[in-house]
């Protein structure tokens, strides 16, 4: 295979067949608590494939070129948490400075992404994967945070309706928000298989 | 005065395994919850190495909260949580590599999990050290609780197996013993999603009895 049929089988694969909400299970408390509305839901989705894509690259980097050549593996985790807070940092003050109001309504959900165990998750995967050039980590990056964009739109999409809905009281908010996301994960596993 | 320092520490305990649960009530750390559940053996883990990260980042933010700065302090947990990861990662892999294995990357995103990132702020940077501890400890084992309540409904419904010891004997297909059909989706990520909903819903209707 070319390395271009290599890379789009990848980007599909991490975007819909391997996603990272429904089949790995990361990023859950934002696809909770900011679910709630289209919008928000997709200015999050746009703020996590930034920051994905910016950290899958450099701590690819860092991890290929120094960390591996000087024998420190040890200091992975601690490297790649700095490069995502570091990165989390930037976006931060850019939606402050450029889009207020989105940054309020996001309030405390902003500076949470450095703790959204999807961007860490992706990161580890990369190294787990032993993924040695830098384009396919790109892609894979640019992939898993558009894959997150798609799962939070959709959810927001069925929440704002559920709204609407007669659920009993007990099943209020939470519950029946995460047994809807199971459903849908059910849809998605139809797609299990086409790639692997 | 130690009478009343008893109590508050006996209610700190308590809160973490049942008012605060952290996944119960809380819905702090949903990631390991679904993802490590699949059986009990991996939770029980996932659950002892959560309880290991959380007393350490609790002592050591405890002892140095005096010393941190507002706009630093963040990254100072972060980086204090993600040393004591390191240590569980490697204790791990040296001394139960299958485990290790199963657990693959949820061990590194023990740095990333909400519940100890928010009792190293809500707790640990404003309280004194036995506080902190027994805060952790209640913390730690209402999450192991869940995790391990959560583990054995859906490998008792996907497999026939607790722990993985026999207790519905599941059909063999040749001999045609046994009576019990393994439900295979609960194996899968629905299972999880669904069970934790409805898990959660219950608890939900077991505090509006008590109101």
């Amino acid at each position: 295979m070319d390395t271009v049929t290599v890379l789009l089988m990848g980007f599909i694969s991490i975007m819909i067949v391997n996603n990272m909400v429904f089949s790995k299970f990361l990023g859950i408390c934002p696809y909770l608590g900011v679910s709630g509305r289209i919008d928000m839901a997709f200015g999050m989705g746009c703020a996590v494939t930034f920051v994905i894509t910016l950290s899958g690259a450099l701590t690819w980097l860092i991890d290929y070129c120094v960390l591996q050549h000087l024998g420190l593996e040890v200091m992975r985790y601690v490297c790649f948490i700095l490069v995502i807070a570091g990165a989390v940092q930037l976006v931060e003050m850019y939606v402050r400075k450029f889009f207020p109001a989105m940054y309020d309504s996001f309030g405390i959900f902003l500076p949470l992404i450095t703790t959204n165990c999807a961007i860490l998750g992706l990161c580890l995967f990369i190294n787990l994967w032993g993924i040695d050039n830098l384009p396919e980590a790109v892609v894979l990056s640019i992939g898993a945070g558009l894959g997150f964009t798609l799962a939070i739109c959709i959810m927001a999409g069925i929440r704002e309706n559920l709204a609407l809905a007669d659920v009993p009281i007990c099943l209020k908010g939470a519950p029946i928000t995460l047994i809807t996301a199971g459903i849908l994960t059910l849809a998605f596993m139809g797609f299990a298989g086409m790639i692997r | 005065m130690a009478n009343a320092t008893d109590i508050s520490i006996s209610k700190t305990f308590i809160a973490g395994l049942w008012e605060e649960n952290p996944v119960l009530r809380l819905l702090l750390g949903m990631c390991p919850t679904l993802a490590v559940t699949a059986a009990v053996k991996p939770a029980l883990t996932m659950g002892c190495s959560v309880i290991f990260v959380l007393i350490c980042s609790n002592i050591v933010v405890s002892l140095m909260r005096n010393l941190l700065k507002p706009h630093l302090r963040i990254l100072m947990f972060t980086l204090t949580i993600a040393t004591f990861v390191t240590i569980a990662d490697l204790f791990l892999k040296a001394y139960v590599p299958d485990m290790s294995e199963t657990l693959g990357p949820y061990i590194p995103l023990i740095i990333v999990n909400c519940i100890i990132i928010c009792r190293a702020e809500a707790c640990a940077s404003q309280n004194g050290l036995v506080v902190s501890v027994i805060d952790a400890i209640g913390m730690g084992l209402g999450f192991t609780g869940t995790l391990c309540v959560l583990a054995g409904i859906r490998e008792l419904l996907a497999t026939g197996k607790v722990f993985e010891i026999v207790v519905f004997a599941a059909r063999d297909p040749v001999t045609n013993e046994g009576w019990f059909t393994p439900w295979a989706a609960m194996g899968m990520p629905v299972g999880a999603f669904v069970t934790l909903g409805l898990l959660l819903g219950l608890v939900n209707l077991i505090t509006k009895k008590q109101a």
